[in-house]
């Protein structure tokens, strides 16, 4: 069961992978991203992860990739691919290096026979221990992590103004 | 049967060769960012299954952040890439290699 539910799930996270590199309009990477997400989000429950997929879908399918199709219909005249020809060669050696840095890493991965995954503790991955730890060991992180968004949502809104009343 | 640890990190290991490939080979700014959330991702993966594994929350507690910083990430990024295709018509990030604007 668990291995039909990876298998499902790993699928769909390399189609979704394929789409966003390989699709021409925005829009369509950007609706692959959110399979890719999403199939994620099967894995951390997988994974006992509850908090983390649950926070994957809010935040990442939910937040993320919206706002993603918020700025693709915003920019949506021009947002096509520029013609393809412009970088023939590199585009050739991107791939070479890619599968290279992949074969790299899947041997380095696969070097050693890593230990199974035993059963996961009682409660792990519940809201209820991500929080112990992030306001326990973690809530100085925490707080600078509100910092960052607070700092995020003013550059945001300085860069976003129109041209001329920035300053 | 449940799934052996190397599976997930082989899964990762291609979600992020394809974000790599993605950053390398795709001109467009919007998908290029797409291609940064999906290495973004991978690491994830393998945060959440090595924290498994290990039985120990901090992996889980460090996706958190990481999923924070994304969010701040696009936000401030996608401003840019709006103010950029404000002031030169474009998002292809050929066009855009002057630092003086």
């Amino acid at each position: 069961m668990e291995m039909i539910l990876f298998a499902a799930a790993a699928v769909g996270a390399l189609a979704g992978g394929v789409g966003v590199i390989a699709s021409r309009p925005p829009v369509r990477s950007a609706l692959s991203l959110l399979l890719v997400l999403g199939s994620l989000a099967v894995l951390y429950l997988l994974l006992a992860a509850q908090f983390i997929a649950a926070l994957q879908v809010i935040i990442y399918a939910g937040a993320i990739v919206v706002l993603f199709l918020f700025v693709i219909m915003l920019l949506h005249a021009r947002t096509g691919e520029a013609p393809f020809e412009r970088l023939r060669a590199q585009r050739t050696v991107a791939y070479v290096l890619a599968a290279g840095f992949l074969a790299v890493l899947v041997t380095v991965l696969l070097a050693r026979p890593v230990a199974e995954v035993g059963a996961a503790p009682d409660g792990f991955g519940t809201a209820q221990a991500v929080g112990a730890a992030l306001f326990t060991h973690y809530v100085l992180p925490f707080e600078l992590a509100s910092l960052v968004l607070l700092v995020g949502i003013i550059a945001a809104v300085v860069i976003g103004q129109p041209a001329g009343r920035a300053r | 049967m449940s799934v052996p640890l190397g599976a997930y990190l082989v899964l990762s290991a291609a979600l992020f060769t394809m974000g790599v490939t993605g950053v390398l080979v795709r001109r467009n700014a919007l998908v290029v960012f797409m291609s940064i959330e999906l290495m973004l991702n991978s690491v994830n993966l393998s945060f959440i299954a090595f924290a498994r594994q290990l039985g120990r929350i901090e992996g889980q507690v460090s996706v958190f952040f990481v999923m924070v910083i994304a969010a701040v990430e696009v936000v401030v990024g996608l401003a840019i890439i709006i103010a950029i295709f404000r002031a030169r018509d474009t998002v292809d990030v050929d066009d855009v290699d002057l630092l003086r604007g």
